[in-house]
């Protein structure tokens, strides 16, 4: 492939530094998205995606945040490189987020209409008038109905659905290249789900725009995402195209996510709930850091940090049993 | 159409400001009485002047509530017999000046002071935090009489040290508020779009803390109106002849035994234009709050 990666992640690394501990959040983590494409990272509570997602974004406060290593290149520009102040300016126009809970991320003291034209006027697009207009064309494209009189009410009038529509309406206002979505459809039930889900997909199509999808849901990973990163105590220890890696795990991890989900139609074997809880970040066990919980572990997993495995074109996994995995699975 | 969805229609037109306020009966007569306040403040000395000047040594403390001597002893004679009313009418516009400005200027002063302190942190953060504990260190008296000793008592100064005094708790109010605000998601998103730091702190930050530093200023009001009086007593306030209500508190002071009433009315006077001040205030919250209006807008079943 020689076209460049809209976002390409490598190896990145955060700490999280406070007097007494660090916390190692991202232990390098590895992705990338092409146009058009949708990459799913997916993880557990804890497992790092969010932060690596403010990280993109350069959200994180430093103290206590610190990037300690790996680089993010957005269209072949070094983001953690370069000025705060000329990252902000692509922020919006050319990289936007939309946040897990879109009630907070809206303020609650302006009407959704005024919030989104004052993102036409701080970036130079449009003033007075015309940023309303087209701030009432954007609540339409998301599927709000009445826009015009639906611009002038408050966050808190707006149902949850409702509310992440016009979240999504802000990211994609100035038609960015890159969306990431941190959870978009976490706080909401299953059918307004889908209907958030759908519309993001079709956005997505309609401009050509690479997404990042961040979350812990497979059924929406298995949906709508073409690629996908599965992390894990701050790692990404398997990475693929969806439909093989949900298919045919390679990583004793992701087998061990698949086991735990129940399935809709009829009844299935029984559920295996992946025992214990995550590591504490700030002592990550020796070797693979999933080794505790992994029925598969064996003393080589206790002592060494597993390599990377290709397992097939384009499918990568870092785990000593890889094998194993992959055909018993 | 069902009534809930009239009602949701009603909500969402907007009930206009005046309407809301002929509802609630506290806030129309808060409003009143500060328009009242106003329009002495307006052309009180013009209308009054002479009259709150003018002697008559046989009306000396008259007792309030005989119309004897005319009208403008209704509310009785001060000790050199000037009518209570027209002075109070008159002391309206120092008071309500003194007052006024200093509250606004401290509110300005330490808001924007705050908001730096609190978005910017550390270095900077440090310095304005350090200025206001010295400014709250120090007895506020002392710095006015200092102050107002070196420069000389008059209705700018008086301002200025009273603001200045004033000052640090909006300081501390907005960088507390700041600091809880600068954590919310709306501001990560808002950064996440684009917005600079000064835009967030202008347009995302400023406006949540606005309704709060609104709430001190009526509160402080009566405050400085009282530190303005204690200033006056002092002798490095106002002074005579220019009056102020707080200054007619303070002469009344030495008549309290015989005379209550020279004492009493100005006291009323700033009772009422602190209580109006709150009320209306308050009020003011609700209404330019998004999410608390509707407690106001939803008419209640006497009004239908």
């Amino acid at each position: 492939m020689s076209e460049t990666p809209v976002l390409k992640v490598d190896d990145l690394r955060i700490q999280f530094r406070s007097g007494r501990e660090t916390v190692h959040a991202v232990n390098g983590a590895s992705f990338q998205v092409n146009a058009g494409e949708t990459a799913a990272i997916l993880g557990e509570s804890g497992s790092g995606k969010s932060v690596t997602a403010s990280a993109v974004m350069r959200l994180l406060q430093s103290p206590p945040a610190y990037v300690s290593g790996g680089t993010v290149h957005f269209k072949g520009l070094d983001v953690l490189a370069m000025p705060l102040d000329r990252w902000r300016e692509y922020c919006g126009r050319d990289v936007a987020m939309v946040f897990q809970d879109a009630l907070t991320s809206l303020n609650p003291v302006f009407s959704v209409g005024w919030q989104i034209a004052e993102l036409f006027r701080t970036h130079g697009v449009a003033s007075g008038k015309e940023a309303d207009e087209r701030a009432v064309e954007l609540l339409e494209r998301v599927g709000i109905p009445d826009p015009a009189a639906r611009s002038k009410d408050y966050t808190h009038q707006f149902s949850g659905g409702m509310r992440q529509r016009v979240m999504i309406a802000m990211a994609i206002a100035l038609g960015p290249d890159l969306l990431i979505a941190d959870e978009p459809t976490t706080a909401l039930d299953v059918t307004v789900q889908a209907q958030i889900m759908e519309l993001l997909e079709s956005l997505r199509e309609e401009s050509d725009m690479a997404m990042v999808l961040i979350t812990h849901d497979l059924g929406v990973v298995a949906d709508a995402a073409d690629n996908v990163a599965v992390m894990y105590a701050g790692r990404v220890v398997e990475s693929g195209p969806v439909a093989e890696v949900l298919s045919r795990p390679g990583h004793a991890y992701t087998l061990a996510l698949l086991d735990s989900v129940p399935q809709a139609r009829g009844k299935g074997g029984k559920l295996r709930p992946i025992i214990g809880s995550p590591p504490d970040l700030a002592r990550i066990p020796k070797g693979c850091a999933f080794n505790p919980r992994c029925r598969f572990a064996t003393d080589i997993c206790r002592q060494e940090v597993p390599p990377s495995v290709a397992m097939a074109e384009g499918r990568v996994a870092e785990c000593h049993h890889a094998d194993q995995v992959f055909n018993d699975g | 159409m069902t009534t809930a969805e009239q009602e949701a229609l009603i909500i969402r037109r907007g009930v206009p400001w005046w309407r809301l306020l002929a509802r609630d009966k506290f806030a129309l007569a808060a409003a009143l009485w500060l328009l009242i306040l106003f329009a002495c403040f307006l052309v009180g000395p013009e209308l009054f002047g002479k009259a709150a000047t003018s002697l008559n040594l046989r009306a000396r403390n008259l007792p309030p509530g005989s119309l004897e001597h005319g009208w403008l002893m209704f509310l009785g004679g001060d000790a050199l017999g000037r009518s209570m009313i027209a002075r109070l009418i008159v002391a309206s516009r120092n008071t309500l000046t003194v007052a006024l400005c200093s509250v606004v200027f401290a509110m300005i002063a330490g808001g924007i002071l705050g908001l730096i302190a609190g978005y910017i942190g550390r270095g900077v953060g440090h310095v304005i935090m350090r200025f206001a504990d010295i400014l709250q260190s120090f007895p506020s008296l002392l710095l006015a009489v200092v102050v107002l000793y070196v420069l000389e008592p008059s209705v700018t100064n008086l301002i200025v040290v009273l603001a200045i005094t004033r000052m640090p708790i909006y300081l501390r109010v907005t960088r507390a508020e700041v600091l809880e605000i600068r954590e919310r998601v709306f501001v990560d998103a808002s950064s996440a779009l684009g917005g600079s730091s000064y835009h967030i702190l202008l347009r995302h930050i400023a406006p949540v803390v606005a309704p709060t530093l609104l709430t001190i200023l009526t509160v402080d009001f009566s405050i400085v109106m009282l530190a303005e009086s204690s200033l006056s007593f002092l002798g490095i306030g106002i002074q005579p002849p220019e009056i102020t209500w707080g200054l007619m508190v303070a002469q009344g002071r030495n008549y309290l035994s015989q005379a209550w009433w020279l004492a009493f009315f100005p006291g009323l006077a700033i009772m009422l234009a602190t209580l109006s001040g709150n009320i209306l205030s308050n009020w003011l919250r609700i209404v330019s709050d998004p999410e608390q209006r509707w407690r106001l807008e939803t008419p209640r079943k006497s009004d239908e």
